[in-house]
């Protein structure tokens, strides 16, 4: 029998936190119900040891697990993205899960299930691990959105969640087999050799276009994207605040090194195809938005046109020496994207009382008097997600279309900018609601809260006028790896 | 840490950020006091125009280039970035700013009895909306130059709409979108600029001119469609009357006296010094449109019931002049153009704040209210008569000199090829005269026809130091502006010179 080169240490943050996510899981139950917080500060220990263990980990491209896992900038900094916003969230779920009476102390570990999901999606060298990692992150998912068992909205959310999640898994499992039958692996590096001897065939095409589709129903694109909406207005906001964010980021992770890597050498066939998913996501997720009255599936519909924008950078990367730009706008545009997002969720929190009462767009009225902090704060999260400057969400976009002008993919920024002026309409909504009407008092939010808000605010803020030294760092770990 | 010092102290950052100060003052006060409020607010625009009169002061007129330039790397990765913070002032935007810096406290100054509302965060978007107005007209980054221009957006939807009038909601967003629609088209060119020249630098793009002339007309229009919609030119004029109209007259001080320029700044700096073939092809276009736009604005501005609007409508007869001497291409047309701009600046923020005081006292701007005011209020008509009649171009008064002097390039044009352009033009000078004496007619001349009007007060003297810098420099300007023009002029020859060569090289 040969044992293939584990590397465990390479891989020491994603098994410390498997483990302590097992830990929590049995010192759960001798936790009592009323000190469940104490399993939450656990689990902010355990995301900030991970959080250490990544950073302190040695800057060199590695492999695990004999080639499967691979270790390197890309797949760092997205942990950084995916155990930061499992921080952030579990911070705001302190007082959420008990305002809303479903504290339970599984929720934590779940969380922290997914979170290793995530992590190791975006180490995913191999197909069948991106399969795994997918179902490890989504099945936490799953019961989470079912945490509020009690009522019908969290049902329908964790059920059509669960359905069309199955669904899509089996998309993606039958494109892997697909792609398997067309190039005998399932490694990306032997995928792409494979296709570099036989080219193209319709057996392989056919299995890139449902694993792409599999990834598609994951991050919410258009024409797959139907589930998005319901899921995040019944899902607990806490949990809809994470997947909104993690699931999507870790989608967009597993893609990139998918197509960048494993399937580059058919570029020509993929990219028009992501093209035309940028614009349906971009065009439909901006149109449907306009008409929402409930803030959490506008938030849903913008997040579906976020989706669409990732896409366009999506599209640069499939010309070789452009794929590292590419990555990098992904990534920092996931960041951008997941400062501002998880900052408006915060404050969705902050506005929502028990039983989905305080969730309609109209909530939001006088906020910036009633509640200045909240109001300022909200402001440069919706301006953030419009990409106005000074905000990381300007420089985000110019990123993201800068990779695709860098292709020759003129046309598609013309199309993508054109839909961001529809997005301003209902973005700008929020901000007449919050300064220019008169509303209720609201009462003042919890400190775990205001630290999250502050801290994505000032994140957002700070980036978006000097995005250098993050830029800087972006193209310094990815350079070389597609 | 003493290259940082210097950094941060060098003359047109601090013009530029100095209102941040204020800003960061403002957000420790409490709002309930609103008088250190307004103060502090005030004192920091005033401020911020001391040094913008230090930055004159070591201006040098006879340098054609950009002055007091600060560069430093901003956003600077490998090969794939190279961005700067890189502000630069040149005979062309050296106006502009002390228009800007000027018109801000002034503005703000006037809305002191007017804002009882949450002062403290008109005071905060004011003063954010200068940083982006001064930024506008410094930044010699293509990049730094877009993020100042679309950031002016927002303190001024914030200003229409929280203190604007009825409709104020409706006026706000319809300039945000409309604005923001041209400016993404700019953000694209911009783009492909930044990537296929592998620099966002204003002046290395400039002293390259390699850009293909088919390629050129692409990147004029794109950036056209953002300069075009902010100036405004007919016929994407229709947000300006709605903004106008609801924004409180500070706000209308500023969009009418700075944010327009920044349209017609944008076209002089980037469509004319980058794109010169291009420059020359469109010409005739834009002037046609131009001249449509002055007689447009002057006939649409007669029958107005509201005096906002009739001043609204009237700008986009003014901004037609600038527009028809930037593309004269010559000399004396963009000398006047410029000179135009910062007397429309002068001319029509007083008339707005003229506007502003009667509205103040009244609550209506409708013509059919008023009648022989000049009786009851001598000093406000005196002042009124004066303003009305520079903004018509009387000889000996500040708009004629920029109007004139527009009129004669665009008659001596050879980018415009005809002094057709000239002619019809000329006819809008005599139809803002209709239109501003009816106005002035209707509100000031006769006995006083509604006596809710009889008792109202004649300035004050808060009033008074609002109106007077204006009225000194529309007669300074009227009587004596060989200064104003000497600032510009070797700048503006620097431009035309290379607005030929460029078009020698395509006929070449």
């Amino acid at each position: 029998m040969i044992i293939p080169d584990l590397n465990l240490v390479a891989t020491l943050p994603l098994l410390f936190l498997s483990a302590w996510a097992c830990v929590l899981l049995i010192v759960g139950l001798w936790i009592s119900k009323d000190r469940t917080h104490v399993s939450g500060w656990l689990t902010c220990l355990g995301l900030i040891v991970t959080i250490v263990l990544v950073v302190s980990a040695p800057e060199v491209s590695q492999e695990a697990f004999g080639g499967m896992l691979a270790i390197d900038g890309f797949s760092n900094l997205l942990h950084l993205l995916f155990l930061g916003s499992g921080l952030l969230v579990t911070l705001l779920s302190l007082n959420y899960l008990k305002q809303h009476d479903i504290e339970r102390s599984e929720f934590y570990p779940l969380l922290l299930f997914s979170v290793v999901g995530m992590m190791s999606m975006a180490m995913a060298k191999d197909l069948i691990v991106v399969f795994l990692s997918l179902e490890l992150l989504s099945i936490p998912l799953y019961v989470l959105a079912g945490l509020a068992r009690t009522r019908t909205g969290s049902q329908e959310s964790a059920l059509k969640y669960f359905l069309l999640g199955a669904f899509a898994s089996a998309f993606q499992v039958y494109g892997i087999a697909l792609v398997y039958g067309a190039t005998q692996s399932t490694s990306l590096a032997s995928i792409t050799a494979s296709i570099a001897v036989h080219g193209s065939t319709p057996l392989l095409l056919s299995g890139i276009g449902l694993v792409l589709v599999g990834f598609c129903f994951k991050v919410g694109a258009v024409p797959f994207h139907m589930w998005t909406p319901d899921v995040y207005e019944g899902a607990p906001s806490i949990v809809t605040t994470f997947m909104s964010v993690g699931a999507k980021a870790a989608g967009f992770a597993a893609l990139v090194r998918v197509f960048f890597e494993g399937f580059e050498l058919v570029a020509v066939e993929w990219a028009p195809l992501m093209a035309i998913f940028a614009i349906l996501s971009t065009i439909v997720g901006n149109i449907t938005a306009i008409s929402q009255k409930s803030i959490k599936r506008l938030l849903a519909y913008s997040s579906i046109a976020h989706a669409g924008y990732l896409f366009v950078a999506i599209v640069a990367g499939g010309q070789g020496d452009f794929s590292d730009f590419a990555a990098s706008a992904v990534v920092f545009y996931l960041f951008a994207y997941a400062c501002a997002n998880i900052g408006a969720w915060a404050i969705v929190i902050a506005l929502e009382k028990t039983d989905d009462i305080g969730t309609a767009i109209g909530d939001f009225a006088g906020l910036a008097r009633s509640n200045p902090g909240l109001g300022v704060a909200m402001t440069i999260f919706v301006l953030s997600l419009t990409g106005l400057p000074p905000t990381m969400g300007f420089v985000a976009k110019f990123y993201v279309f800068r990779a695709a002008v860098n292709v020759g993919y003129t046309w598609l920024v013309i199309a993508s900018v054109a839909t961001v002026l529809i997005s301003a309409y209902y973005y700008l909504r929020i901000i007449v609601l919050m300064w220019m009407k008169d509303g209720n008092e609201i009462d003042s939010s919890p400190v775990p809260l205001n630290f999250v808000v502050v801290l994505a605010a000032v994140t957002t803020l700070l980036f978006g006028v000097l995005p250098g030294p993050v830029m800087g760092l972006l193209e310094k770990s990815i350079q070389g790896i597609f | 840490m003493y290259e940082f010092i210097l950094h941060i102290t060098s003359t047109l950052t601090v013009v530029t950020f100095f209102p941040l100060v204020g800003v960061f003052v403002l957000l420790l006060i409490n709002k309930e006091k609103k008088d250190l409020l307004r103060w502090v607010g005030v004192g920091t625009a005033l401020l911020t125009f001391v040094f913008s009169l230090v930055m004159l002061g070591q201006f040098d007129s006879q340098d054609a280039g950009m002055q007091l330039v600060v560069s430093e790397s901003w956003i600077q990765i490998g090969s794939n970035w190279s961005i700067d913070y890189h502000l630069g002032v040149d005979g062309l935007s050296v106006l502009l700013v002390l228009l800007a810096t000027l018109l801000t406290p002034i503005a703000m100054f006037a809305s002191w009895t007017a804002i009882e509302e949450r002062v403290k965060e008109y005071m905060i978007f004011f003063l954010l909306l200068e940083v982006g107005m001064t930024g506008v007209f410094l930044a010699l980054d293509l990049f730094l130059f877009y993020i100042f221009w679309e950031f002016t957006l927002v303190p001024m939807y914030f200003l229409i709409g929280i203190w604007g009038g009825e409709n104020r909601i409706y006026a706000s967003i319809k300039f945000f979108l409309y604005t923001m629609a041209g400016s993404i088209l700019m953000l694209v060119a911009v783009l492909w600029i930044g990537t296929v020249q592998g620099t966002f630098s204003y002046t290395a793009l400039a002293s390259m001119g390699n850009i293909p002339p088919g390629t050129q007309r692409w990147l004029f229009l794109a950036f056209a469609a953002a300069f075009a919609i902010k100036v405004p030119m007919w016929p994407l004029h229709s947000w300006l009357p709605d903004a106008h109209v609801e924004a409180p007259t500070a706000g209308s001080v500023i969009l009418a006296g700075v944010l327009l320029k920044l349209g017609t700044y944008g076209f002089l700096r980037f469509n004319l010094g980058l794109f010169p073939d291009a420059s020359h092809y469109f010409a005739p276009s834009i002037a046609f449109l131009a001249v449509v736009g002055i007689i447009y604005g002057a006939i649409v501005s007669y029958p107005q019931k509201d005096v906002k609007k009739l001043v609204a409508y009237s700008s986009v007869s003014h901004l037609g002049f600038v527009m028809l001497g930037l593309f004269a291409l010559n000399d004396r047309g963009i000398q006047g153009a410029i000179l135009q701009m910062v007397n429309h600046g002068i001319s029509t923020g007083a008339l707005f704040l003229i506007v502003g005081m009667i509205y103040e006292r009244r609550h209506t701007r409708s013509l059919d209210e008023f009648g022989g005011l000049w009786t009851v209020m001598p000093l406000y008509g005196s002042l009124t008569l004066i303003v009305v009649l520079s903004s018509m171009g009387l000889p000996g008064l500040n708009g004629f000199v920029g109007e004139f002097t527009i009129l004669l390039g665009a008659f001596g044009s050879e980018a415009l090829g005809s002094y057709y352009y000239s002619i019809v033009a000329a006819l809008g000078v005599i139809l803002a005269a209709i239109y501003m004496l009816w106005m002035f007619q209707k509100m000031f001349l006769g006995a006083v026809s509604n006596e809710k009007n009889a008792l109202l007060q004649d300035l004050n003297w808060r009033e008074i130091v609002v109106l007077v810098p204006l009225l000194i420099l529309i007669f300074w300007i009227g009587l004596y502006p060989s200064p104003f023009f000497n600032l510009m002029s070797a700048s503006v020859e620097q431009l035309t010179a290379a607005l030929d060569f460029g078009n020698t090289l395509v006929l070449q």
